[in-house]
């Protein structure tokens, strides 16, 4: 591929979907692309290319922007987050929205919907403990194909072995066809997909009490992450906290957030009670961060769940 | 102390695929080639973990789990069942005769990893 043929495409992902492309990268680019090409009827990359240049289709546009991402992701990705999410988290929202009972969660990479549906099979498994409460969990992302894929979800046998513990298989799958595995209607139920470009106004999704947006910054210069960051700030609760991915930070990139002490992984606004040194107030949500000594309890062991294995109780 | 992880299956290919992949994940390993066989290295010492076969000779991986958990010690060691029986009735007969995790091959160092660290073994 041409230099200037490159830089096209590069200019025109990063304008559309935030993606930085280093040069090194171009075999990707062709060997992504030119399943497209073909798709559109062009013979060769290079005719695609000059189709580009003129007024290009708002449909090719998609398929370019969509065929470049990276959707690589797992139940229970890197356990700790979900862990922290379980034990702190949610066991500070029970309190804080003790009288609303209801809690919103966005998930802003959801991809094939491993991780919106990891945090949908945590909430089923603590329900017992949130008697007449809604949840509500927004997965969004990019790519309407791998939407697809997760508003189906059905994975396979491959796919349901990395990360997943055995019990909530049993539990929360069925088998279909001997190979695929398909996640139980009350699984799905609590999530809403819908397609969102993280570079676009944030305002329309509402407010959110935990943002889980793991693994996508990866991709974006420093001006989108912070961007993007700025927008989910004005979107959190006051109280409410933000999940990165484990290669992600706030730091050198938004004002609008701060890393909450002890909780790695876990970021706070600036004001947030989270901060504040723990004044006790009988009745009150005890903030989480670095006015407590100690992390809260984890919230029950009704919860075969990892690190803690109690598997022998789960009849 | 390193913790000992015991493979029984008696397929000898398999068992060098999962020796490499547990000792790269820091264990010792010993093997087992069928059930009889890992039943009698368990009453000389109890590994820390097992990775199970399901379907093999003399006796079969689920007749050996069993008689495991009957044993003095023997609800200790973490069972992995590692197996081309992929249905759900095989599993929920598996983790009702005490396994702990169960794999359906074919499988890979990425997936035995998680499976340890979901039952919280690290070695
Ligand atoms: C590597 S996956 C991360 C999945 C999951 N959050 C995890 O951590 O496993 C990245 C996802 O971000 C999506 N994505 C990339 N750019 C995006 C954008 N500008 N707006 C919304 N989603 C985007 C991709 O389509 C892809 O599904």
């Amino acid at each position: 591929m041409k230099l200037t043929d490159f830089d096209i495409y590069s200019n025109l992902l990063k304008t559309k979907s935030g993606l930085v492309l280093t040069e090194d990268k171009v075999y990707l680019l062709e060997s992504r692309l030119n399943p497209v090409a073909k798709k559109w009827g062009y013979n060769s990359l290079e005719t695609m290319t000059i189709a580009l240049q003129g007024v290009p289709d708002k449909n090719l546009v998609t398929d370019i922007v969509e065929a470049m991402t990276t959707n690589e992701t797992s139940f229970f990705r890197d356990m700790r987050p979900f862990d922290m999410f379980k034990d702190h988290l949610l066991t500070y929202m029970k309190q804080a929205r003790g009288s609303a009972r209801r809690i919103r969660i966005w998930c802003a990479a959801a991809s094939s919907g491993q991780e919106p549906y990891t945090l949908s099979m945590i909430l089923k498994e603590a329900q017992a403990q949130y008697p007449g409460w809604t949840f509500e969990i927004v997965a969004t992302d990019i790519s309407h194909d791998i939407l697809d894929q997760a508003r189906a979800g059905l994975y396979s046998q491959f796919e349901v072995q990395r990360g997943l513990p055995i019990q909530l298989l049993m539990k929360y799958f069925t088998q279909v066809d001997g190979q695929k595995w398909q996640i139980s209607d009350d699984i799905k139920k609590i999530i809403k997909y819908q397609y969102f470009n993280l570079l676009e106004p944030m305002t329309s999704l509402g407010t959110f009490d935990i943002i889980f947006c793991r693994n996508v910054l990866i991709y974006f210069n420093e001006e989108t992450k912070g961007m993007v960051l700025d927008g989910m700030a004005k979107r959190l609760a006051p109280d409410g906290f933000l999940m990165l991915g484990g290669a992600e930070t706030v730091m050198g990139l938004t004002k609008e957030f701060v890393t909450l002490p002890d909780h790695r992984g876990v970021y706070v606004l600036p004001n947030s009670p989270h901060l504040q040194k723990k004044v006790e107030t009988p009745g009150a949500a005890s903030p989480l961060g670095s006015g407590s000594a100690t992390p809260a309890a984890p919230a029950t062991s009704a919860f075969g769940l990892p690190p803690k294995a109690n598997t022998t109780t789960n009849s | 102390m390193l913790m000992k992880c015991l493979v029984v299956d008696d397929s000898r290919v398999v068992r060098k695929v999962a020796r490499r992949i547990v000792e790269d994940l820091g264990f010792t390993c010993d093997e087992a080639e069928d059930g009889q066989k890992a039943y009698e290295f368990c009453q000389g010492e109890m590994p820390d973990a097992i990775l199970l076969d399901w379907n093999m000779p003399i006796m079969s991986g689920i007749e050996f789990l069993e008689k495991l958990r009957e044993m003095d010690n023997g609800g200790s060691p973490k069972v992995i069942f590692c197996t081309t029986e992929n249905d759900m009735n095989h599993i929920q007969r598996a983790i009702q005769a005490g396994a702990n995790e169960y794999i359906m091959k074919p499988f890979d160092s990425e997936i035995i990893e998680s499976k340890f660290a979901q039952i919280g073994l690290h070695p």
